[in-house]
């Protein structure tokens, strides 16, 4: 009975939880209530991503308006697959949150933190499950107006600044996703997803059709965070709350990328976006600068939270080379590597939530001994880390080997060397960490004396959702029949070929 | 190209760069977000304007109305306009914060406070 | 058991003994008894896999796809077994040397020391039994992860110095060289099996295979072809127990080890002969043994000297396997099993110098001979294997190398093997006369540390001494068995 009602489910819940949250009114009940929801959130993706690969794309009409006058949502093996990411990283994120956010934020706040997260939830699966393009904007907006509130909670005062400077960023990016439907609906007078898709095409010679493609690129990358639109990035994640760092990391640019591709190949089309705009080669280049931009960056930061948020900027690059091949290799690539990366970073993220929790900083020089002082989560950094690098028995091992078959693929074997060229770069800033952490002594002034709840693990409740993460991306780097399955079946649909023609 | 048959788009076009250039161009926060609001009314004008029919009214259910103007642009702007209060209210709230924390609004200044520390 | 359930046995055995040593973490006793038993379990699971490879079976183990159309495979064929036969037996001499050298030099972290070294071993023996180059590469990689902490082990600047060293060579050409390499071949042949005859003929061009072979052969840095051995010399300071069995045998053999998998099963023999452009590598090897040789020649340090020796020895493997007779492939097999038994003869002897007499130069052995009678005769026969003379395993291997370029018309290679002949001599030889026969320098009564009189090292560390050097020479008389996997590998029966 309710299996036809999913894809609504899936961002209903958290929609009306977020107000009983302000009700609630006690930071022990929001989270509870947090926490409730986004576990039936995640059963609500696993269900939906059963049915997907079962059945096909399912099609819901919202409040049984047909489409295209009523709103339609269209889930996908690709958005059931991100569904399934931002839900499960929310369900795993969680169970860590309580501690941590009693920590770093005022007890008074804890509430309106929850009812900001779960609005912030909302946003992201709206966003993906949405056929319809006006709906994206609305949840675009939902998702990033929360998000700058979950930021500017954090505890250093250059939290403000920097969820400031992500607002006027973000709202300039989401005013061009609005222009660019805005003249998409012009030329076609539909704002169906669908619809666009079949009426597009006949007015793609259109000078409007062209202009909206921009707007919408431009915007979505500033969203993801592309090279070189990615300024609000690193004091974003560096200064926000940990939870926070760690949900957003995992979940906001990889909701980003699915716009992306959903705009790129479902709406417009591979050979309006890639044949007569020629973005393949625009988006290639400015992947490979972050790829390289972003690690290199990464190196001299001190700051080990800001060190992993430009390794993100890396890593988006990665994503993004390999949707700007427009093979089902270079896609399966871009899409393994967005699960893969959400599952790594959301991993590493939390022990460094670990870790600020326990010595009250991220900074390099503060980690001094920490291999012996917290060992179970240093151990998760570094194998989080090794995933970063892309060392084999890792899940960032299998992103890196599709994406060189791909670039291999293509012809452009350079592209390939590149790949394998920066992921030399990560070995060096996490092994920065791990040397410090590793090979210098613990500092025996101040923090090691002063208090002794310093010293040891973090409680099981923050170390537990860090190994999950960390645990999972070991998993899919042996077991990728999941990950690489469902990335192959999206990337096949969005080239529009049936799976079984083209073989595993 | 005829100017004065598209004027309504040399204005969002003239709209959007005075927002742009603001929000770029100042260090105060506060007129950030009042060029961010330029910049939002400029497309809250382009998705009126291209729901304008040529000698229709306004899309009220009343006899004798027969030719009037798309309504869907007009309904989706309202949500826009919403969403940018929202984003108004939110970007001056951080403003109220920031200067509790810093004492200043100006960029630069918030900026050497930052490396003082 | 079946036999593909002794490959899981032989493969968890180190696992398994890696996480009971880790959890007697306080109880020394225990903790060495468990790494003594693992070892001895673990070579007994080998040995038993080796009449039937005799035998002419290939064991296979198939352990689950990890991306479509490439497994978790192992499948054991003769030199997989002859380098898991002597990594494993090494293993278990080195245990016992370890317990010696690593109580009486009162070294700490020791749980991690042992922990490492199992999961070493474990790497070790996947590599050896690897049925693809992926699971190759995967056990290649988790080998030098598993091995920086012992290199790092003392924690020093100087050792996290080397540390990036050991991880900035070795990952590099691995991700940036041989990770390329294996994608391309995945990409053009469509298979990373290992098989007979080689999976490239024919799929690429020869111009493509000469870039290929090149790829490969940097990109497998643990064999230390020239320019790519910086990582051997930086590796040395790890405690004695390391630079033995790692840096002697497993990590560096796994390196030759795979070069001649490659040539053999990757490329072919007989593809790689018909390629014009493939010649440059006897050119390589033979330039990394001469001059590897020249500057063992400046060493002082010991370990230092021993490892750049290895270098060179390395390079004699991947000359005989680039000869491409099948000779001399089978020298190049017998040479891993012969250069690992007389090196770590040589590493065993530096280390118990170490230990009774804390000395480390070479300057400093004047008559060291006549107080540490046993170390420096284990020395000396390993010398003796280095260089290559009878009775001693050197000689087997470089026997069958020599035929091998005598049958290819190779002049160069004959050439190097005899100039590097008398090299090996001449930076081993003088150890040998001074230690024995040069007149000890006079005591420095102040200097306690140096000038004690002191007598042989504990008898664990002769103990493994003994066996190994020993070994060397059994090897010569009783070679049977390796030269018989060797010359299967080559597609001969003797």
């Amino acid at each position: 009975m309710i299996a036809p009602h999913l894809p609504i489910l899936q961002v209903v819940i958290p929609l009306l939880a977020a107000p009983i949250c302000v009700l609630l009114h006690s930071g022990r009940l929001a989270w509870l209530l947090t926490v409730a929801v986004s576990w039936v959130s995640f059963a609500v993706s696993v269900l939906l991503l059963g049915q997907v690969m079962d059945g096909g794309p399912l099609s819901y009409e919202l409040g049984g308006w047909a489409p295209p006058w009523g709103i339609e949502y269209r889930i996908d093996a690709l958005n059931a697959l991100v569904l399934f990411i931002v839900s499960g990283i929310s369900a795993i994120v969680l169970p860590f949150a309580r501690a941590s956010v009693e920590r770093e934020i005022e007890s008074e706040r804890v509430y309106l933190f929850y009812t900001a997260y779960l609005l912030c939830l909302t946003g992201l699966l709206g966003i993906t499950a949405t056929g319809d393009a006006f709906n994206v904007f609305v949840f675009l907006e939902i998702s990033s107006l929360s998000s700058y509130a979950l930021i500017s909670l954090g505890r250093d005062r250059r939290a403000l600044m920097a969820a400031y400077q992500y607002l006027i960023l973000g709202t300039i990016g989401a005013t061009f996703i609005l222009i660019g439907i805005g003249l998409a609906y012009m030329v076609t007078g539909t704002l169906n997803m669908a619809d666009l898709a079949e009426r597009l095409p006949a007015v793609s010679g259109n000078r409007t059709v062209q202009v909206s493609l921009a707007f919408l690129t431009v915007g979505i990358c500033l969203k993801l965070a592309l090279f070189p639109l990615h300024l609000w990035l690193p004091n974003a994640y560096a200064y926000a709350p940990s939870v926070v760092s760690a949900f957003l990391a995992a979940t906001a640019t990889k909701v980003s990328a699915y716009l992306l591709l959903r705009f790129l190949f479902t709406i417009f089309g591979v050979e309006f976006s890639f044949e007569a705009m020629q973005l393949g080669v625009i988006l290639s280049t400015l992947a490979v600068l972050a790829m390289f931009v972003g690690s290199l960056v990464a190196i001299f930061q001190e700051d080990v939270k800001r060190m992993l948020a430009y390794s993100s900027i890396a890593q988006i690059g990665y994503i993004v080379l390999g949707i700007s091949l427009v093979s089902v290799d270079g896609l399966t690539a871009g899409i393994v590597h967005l699960f893969n990366h959400a599952i790594i970073k959301g991993g590493m993220f939390l022990a460094l939530g670990c870790i600020f929790f326990r010595i009250g900083s991220v900074q390099l020089h503060d980690m001094r001994g920490l291999g012996r002082r917290m060992p179970y989560t240093m151990a998760a950094f570094v194998v989080g880390g090794l995933g970063l690098i892309g060392v084999p028995l890792t899940a960032g091992f299998i992103s890196k080997w599709y994406l060189v078959v791909a670039a291999l693929e293509a012809g452009v074997w350079p592209l390939a060397v590149l790949v394998l060229a920066s992921s030399l770069l990560a070995v060096i800033y996490v092994w920065r960490v791990v040397e410090v952490a590793y090979f210098q002594p613990v500092p025996d002034d101040k923090a090691a004396a002063k208090d002794k709840a310093t010293l040891g693990e973090a409680p099981l409740s923050m170390l537990l959702p860090a190994w999950v993460l960390i645990g999972a991306s070991i998993y899919f780097g042996l077991d990728t029949s999941f990950s690489v399955g469902v990335a192959r079946a999206a990337a096949s649909s969005l080239l529009g070929l049936d799976l079984a023609e083209i073989g595993s | 190209m005829e100017i004065p048959g598209l004027f309504n788009y040399w204005i969002v076009v003239v709209l959007m760069m005075i927002g742009f250039y603001t929000v770029i161009s100042r260090g105060n926060l506060v007129k950030k977000i009042i060029g961010l609001n330029i910049f939002q009314v400029s497309v809250f004008v382009l998705y009126i304007s291209m729901g304008a029919v040529a000698g229709g009214t306004a899309p009220i259910l009343a006899p004798g109305i027969e030719h009037y103007a798309n309504p869907l642009p007009h309904v989706l702007i309202l949500t826009a306009i919403v969403v940018g209060v929202a984003t108004t209210a939110l970007g001056l709230a951080l403003v109220v914060r920031i200067h509790e924390a810093y004492g200043t609004i100006e960029e630069d200044e918030i900026q050497a406070e930052d490396e003082r520390t | 058991m079946s036999s593909s359930a002794v490959i899981l046995f032989c493969l968890a055995t180190p696992l398994i003994g890696a996480l009971l040593i880790a959890l007697s973490n306080r109880r020394p006793n225990q903790r060495e008894a468990i790494t003594l038993a693992t070892a001895a379990i673990l070579f007994v699971g080998v040995a038993s896999l080796i009449p039937e490879v005799r035998a002419g079976a290939r064991p296979e183990l198939l352990l689950g796809e990890i991306l479509p159309g490439l497994s978790l495979y192992f499948r054991v064929e003769p030199l997989g077994m002859l380098f898991a036969g002597v990594a494993s037996f090494l293993w278990i001499v080195n245990s016992v040397y370890s317990i010696g050298y690593m109580r009486a030099n009162l070294e700490g972290h020791q749980t991690r020391f042992y922990v490492c070294f199992a999961v070493a071993l474990a790497s070790t023996v996947g590599v050896a039994f690897a049925g693809n180059m992926l699971t190759l590469f995967i056990f290649y990689e988790v080998l030098t992860l598993s091995t920086y902490p012992l290199v790092t082990h003392s924690g020093k600047p100087e050792a996290i110095r080397a540390g990036r060293t050991y991880l900035g060579i070795l990952l590099s050409t691995s991700i940036g060289l041989l990770l390329l390499a294996i994608l391309w071949t995945w990409w053009a042949a469509g298979t990373l099996a290992f098989s007979e005859g080689g999976i490239l003929a024919g799929r690429v061009s020869d111009g493509a295979m000469a870039v290929l072979l090149a790829l490969y052969m940097f990109g497998i840095g643990k064999a230390a072809l020239m320019p790519m051995h910086r990582w051997l010399p930086a590796a040395m300071v790890a405690p004695t127990p390391v630079s033995a069995l790692l840096h002697a045998v497993a990590v560096v053999k796994a390196g030759v080890f795979t070069v001649t998998k490659v040539i053999v099963y990757i490329f072919g023999i007989d593809s790689l002969s018909r390629v014009a452009d493939a010649g440059w590598l006897i050119y390589v090897a033979g330039a990394t043994i001469v001059i590897a040789s020249l500057i063992a020649l400046r060493q002082d340090n010991l370990k230092r000297r021993l490892a750049y020796s290895t270098v060179s020895q390395l390079s004699y493997v991947i000359l005989a396997a680039a000869i491409l007779t099948p000779l001399s492939v089978a020298g190049a097999a017998l040479h891993i099993a012969a250069h690992a038994f007389g090196k770590i003869t040589l590493f065993f002897a530096a280390g118990s110098i170490y230990t009774a007499a804390h000395k480390t130069e070479v300057s400093q052995l004047a008559g060291i001979g006549r107080r540490m009678p046993w170390t420096m005769t284990a020395f000396t026969i390993g010398t003796i294997s280095m260089i290559g003379l009878p009775p001693t395993a050197g000689f087997v291997s470089k026997w069958y190398m020599l035929r091998g370029a005598i049958e290819a018309d190779q002049l160069f290679a004959i050439a190097i093997i005899l100039i590097s002949t008398l090299l090996n001599a001449a930076y081993f030889l003088p150890i040998v006369y001074t230690a024995f026969l040069n007149k000890p320098a006079p005591v420095d009564k102040d200097d306690h540390e140096h000038g004690h009189e002191h007598g042989e090292a504990p008898l664990p560390i002769l103990l493994a001494l003994g066996v190994t050097a020993a070994g060397t020479v059994l090897l010569f008389f009783f070679a049977d068995l390796p030269l018989d996997l060797a010359l299967q590998l080559a597609g001969r029966s003797q």
